[in-house]
Order: structure tokens, then C-alpha cells, then sequence
């Protein structure tokens, strides 16, 4: 028998997430999925399932989970104290939890999503190929709330046999590295140097849809603003207020603001643990 | 056209004349550089993400400008008839701003042919090329909290139906019953780009 999972509290605020809706951006959809990509792969893994399964986003932890039936679990991404009926357990590691048992996630006091994966997967409806909630598209299930059942899949791979998978600290002050966007000329002569020679911080107005961003001003050489253009995770659009906004896994497909810069793919997990207040840098790729 | 950087994994194709953004899209779908992940429209601009393992900007740039944006028409896509109610809330507005009747407003948005250029704003929200200069107006000044699904908008040079209930700026001229988009369709969105439409009352 397969296990369901009762959403006791969803915590600050939990999506189901798994790779996104890549390639239907020309219809108006974006990719959404996973904001930290390599931390629900990693997740994954640990319980045995295909890297691409539907598992839970929690930001910064809170959640609370009851288990009908045996499952295996595994928690990666921004590190929180986890427990299964008041026994401490670790992260990246496989945790068995048995019939009854109530997981339970405390706050992170580092990065800003954890991931949560159970064996099986979690089997909501897919929508357009993918479980996951794209909130600003509006796809995918609903954000848990309490009282939500979750149904989990049937296991399709072996345990992987990993007792415990390595995990680089987030860094105080994440370093993201970047390309240059479409619209440089669209700034006064030096703009990029600003960008990559001093920290930003990140304001309160971070979600799923992007981080926004407080730091020198990267001041427009010309008014107005651009018809709609394609936009894609990473990019770095600069409204006229000349402080930027770097999109994550829900962004707009298009946009009408000028991108200076791309944040590379392999930096936007890291992107996307940044909290509110948190100092990031960039440099060149 | 120009083709710019855009990250490590995309380029973008700048055009001076909108209309060729279809045709570039029409010719590098139907034959795609080597490389190529996903072509984007949108108003001006052809977003096209490669696989940095198979390609790179320069490559890519000089297989795309080698190509004509008008030898390939886009694919033959049926053309789509919207039946519409015109009793939208804007509708006076519109005529008055525009300096006709509703009746006028309503004939010349069913006179015209027009073709999605790109979606954007929502999934299945397609931006619909060829109207009537005489209807271009701005956007309303204070957008509406919520739009009801079907309502058949016109904002700028183009025109629209809304896909889903959302907040929305554009002035509101009748609605539809015909469901532009629905997720348990194949494909979800029938104004894809490419698509030509009419208006009919």
C-alpha cells in the first residue's frame, strides 16, 4: 500500500515542485518547477526515485507532515532541524518514517527553501506534463494548507543504497556569476562594472517569481520601456527605479523592462536560496 | 536584424520590422540550427536557448542570419473564428476615445485578420496582430483587479482574449464563450503563434 500524507501546517508557504514545464514558453508558459533544482534532484536520489519526481518546497520549514503508511523521505536544500515523531533525524539522508508518524521541520536559519522528496513521488495531477505550481502562471496544484492529503506514487527505481550525501554550506554572501543580456546598450556606458564590482542586497520582495534587489543604481542611458520580450530564469531586468530584479522559476515568459544580465543556470540553485536582507555579489562568468 | 547575447544559453534576435519575427520563427522551427532547445516570439524579438554542449553564440548567430525571415510562410495553421458578444465594458470609451460609434468600433474589430504574434502576460494570453490603427489606444490608466475569462480586450496595436479570470489593463470591448485555452486540450492554446484569427458577432 502506498502512503498518503496529511498536511498538518504547511509552514510559511509549500508548493509541490519536480522539473518544471521546459519548452512551452512560446504558448505562455514558463518553466516554473524546482526554484533550487539540484536540491529536489538530490532529493531524489536519496529516497530512490527519478530525479525529475514531484516533491514538496517548503520555504524556510515550518511544514508539518502525518504518514499513513510507511514511507521513505529525504530533506536537502536550506538546512533546518527535522523530526519524526519527536526523533531528531538528519538531512540529505533517507528517513524512514512509519504508519502515524509526524514529520516536522523546524526553521531554517540559513538559505531559504528546503526540499522534501518521498519514495514514490508525490502523485498529484499532472498539468501540462508537470506536478508543479507555477505561481504566477497559475498552473499545478494548489500551495499546501492544513488538512491537504497529499497521494504518493509507486516506487519505480531501487534504493539507491546512500546512507548520507555530501552538501556544500551556502555561503554568507553568494557570488553569482553572469553573462551579458540583450539590452546592455540600453545603460550608461559602465553599468556591467557596477554590477559586478558592488554587493546588492536582497529586499523583503522575494518569491518564486524573483528576487528583487537594493544596491548602486544601473542607470538607463535612454528612456521608455520595450515592447514585450522573452525572458528566462537567471535574467537580471532593470525597471526604471535602476535597482534589479533577478527572475527565478516562475518569471514572466516576456517582459518589457531591459535585461543587463544573465545569471548563469549552474548559479540559479544558489539564487535561490537567498533571504530577504542577504548580501549577493556577481561577477563576470 | 540583429542577433544579441542573452546569458550563456541564449541568443536574442532583434528586428526592426515585427513581421519578420514569424517568419524567422517559421524557417528556424521547420529547420532548426544545430543546437537550438526553444524558439520564443514576441513583439519585436525571437528569443532562441541552445544547448551550450552542441553550440555557441557566434555559430548560432551566423547559422540565423543566414536565413531569410520571409521564404518560409509560417506553418499552415487553421484559421480560428472567435464568436463574440461586443458589450464590454469599455466599449463606449473606446468609440468615444477612437471618435466613432460602438457600432464602428465593433465593425472595424471584425473586419479585421489578424495573427498571434507571441503569448505572454498568462498562460494562452495571445498577443493578436493587424488591428485597426484607428482602435491603437493605450492602455486603461488604472487596470482592473480582475478580468473576467473571455473577454475580448484591445490595448495598443493589438488585440486579445483573455484566457483565464486575471488582472488586466486593457480596454475591455465584448467577451467569448470560445475556450482559448484549456489544459486538458492538445495543443492547450488554440491562438498559438502563427494563428490567424477572426472576430465574428
Amino acid at each position: 500500500m502506498t502512503a498518503k500524507i496529511e498536511v498538518v501546517h504547511p509552514g510559511v508557504f509549500a508548493t509541490v515542485q519536480d522539473l518544471g514545464r521546459p519548452g512551452l514558453a512560446a504558448i505562455g508558459v514558463g518553466r516554473s518547477g524546482a526554484a533550487d533544482r539540484g536540491s529536489l534532484r538530490l532529493a531524489n536520489r536519496l529516497v530512490g526515485n527519478p530525479e525529475g519526481h514531484a516533491a514538496l518546497e517548503v520555504v524556510l520549514g515550518g511544514l508539518v507532515l502525518r504518514f499513513s503508511a510507511p514511507a521513505t523521505v529525504a530533506v536537502t536544500g536550506a538546512p533546518c532541524s527535522i523530526t519524526v515523531s519527536g526523533r531528531a533525524a538528519g538531512p540529505c539522508s533517507p528517513i524512514a518514517v512509519g504508519p502515524g508518524d509526524e514529520l516536522v521541520l523546524g526553521m531554517a536559519a540559513r538559505g531559504l527553501r528546503c526540499y522534501v522528496a518521498v519514495r514514490g513521488g508525490i502523485a498529484v495531477p499532472a498539468v501540462l506534463g508537470a506536478r508543479a505550481t507555477d505561481t504566477l502562471g497559475k498552473l499545478g496544484p494548489p500551495a499546501l494548507s492544513a488538512g491537504m492529503t497529499l497521494p504518493v506514487g509507486h516506487r519505480v527505481l531501487d534504493h539507491p543504497g546512500v546512507d548520507l550525501a555530501p552538501r556544500a554550506a551556502l555561503p554568507d554572501e553568494p557570488v553569482l556569476r553572469v553573462t551579458p543580456g540583450p539590452r546592455v546598450s540600453w545603460f550608461v556606458p559602465g553599468t556591467l562594472s557596477t554590477l559586478v564590482s558592488s554587493p546588492f542586497t536582497a529586499t523583503a520582495d522575494v518569491d518564486r517569481v524573483g528576487v528583487r534587489l537594493e544596491g548602486p543604481e544601473l542607470a538607463r542611458a535612454r528612456e521608455g520601456e520595450l515592447p514585450p520580450e522573452a525572458a528566462v530564469p537567471g535574467a537580471l531586468q532593470i525597471p526604471p527605479s535602476g535597482q534589479p530584479i533577478l527572475f527565478l522559476a516562475d518569471h514572466p515568459v516576456t517582459g518589457g523592462y531591459p535585461v543587463l544580465a544573465v545569471v548563469d543556470e549552474a548559479d540559479l540553485d544558489l539564487a535561490a536560496q537567498i533571504r530577504p536582507g542577504q548580501r549577493v555579489r556577481f561577477r563576470y562568468s | 536584424m540583429r542577433v544579441l547575447p542573452y546569458g550563456a544559453r541564449a541568443a536574442m534576435v532583434d528586428f526592426d520590422d515585427p513581421s519578420e519575427v514569424l517568419g524567422l520563427h517559421a524557417s528556424l522551427e521547420q529547420d532548426p540550427p544545430d543546437g537550438v532547445v526553444e524558439l520564443v516570439p514576441a513583439a519585436r524579438t525571437l528569443l532562441v536557448r541552445f544547448d551550450p554542449g552542441r553550440t555557441h553564440h557566434d555559430r548560432l548567430a551566423g547559422a540565423i542570419l543566414d536565413r531569410s525571415t520571409v521564404d518560409v510562410s509560417p506553418r499552415e495553421a487553421a484559421e480560428i473564428v472567435v464568436p463574440v458578444r461586443y458589450d464590454g465594458p469599455d466599449l463606449a470609451e473606446v468609440a468615444a476615445a477612437a471618435g466613432m460609434s460602438a457600432e464602428a468600433v465593433v465593425r472595424r474589430h471584425e473586419d479585421g485578420v489578424y495573427v498571434s504574434a507571441f503569448c505572454g502576460f498568462a498562460p494562452g494570453f495571445a498577443y493578436l496582430t493587424g488591428l485597426d490603427p484607428a482602435l491603437h489606444l493605450p492602455r486603461r490608466s488604472s487596470p482592473r483587479t480582475r478580468v473576467p475569462a473571455g473577454s475580448v480586450a484591445i490595448a495598443g496595436e493589438y488585440t486579445a482574449v483573455y484566457p483565464h479570470s486575471s488582472p488586466g489593463g486593457w480596454r475591455l470591448i465584448g467577451r467569448t464563450t470560445l475556450p482559448v485555452w484549456d489544459v486538458e486540450r492538445e495543443p492547450p492554446n488554440l491562438l498559438t503563434p502563427g494563428t490567424r484569427i477572426r472576430f465574428t458577432s
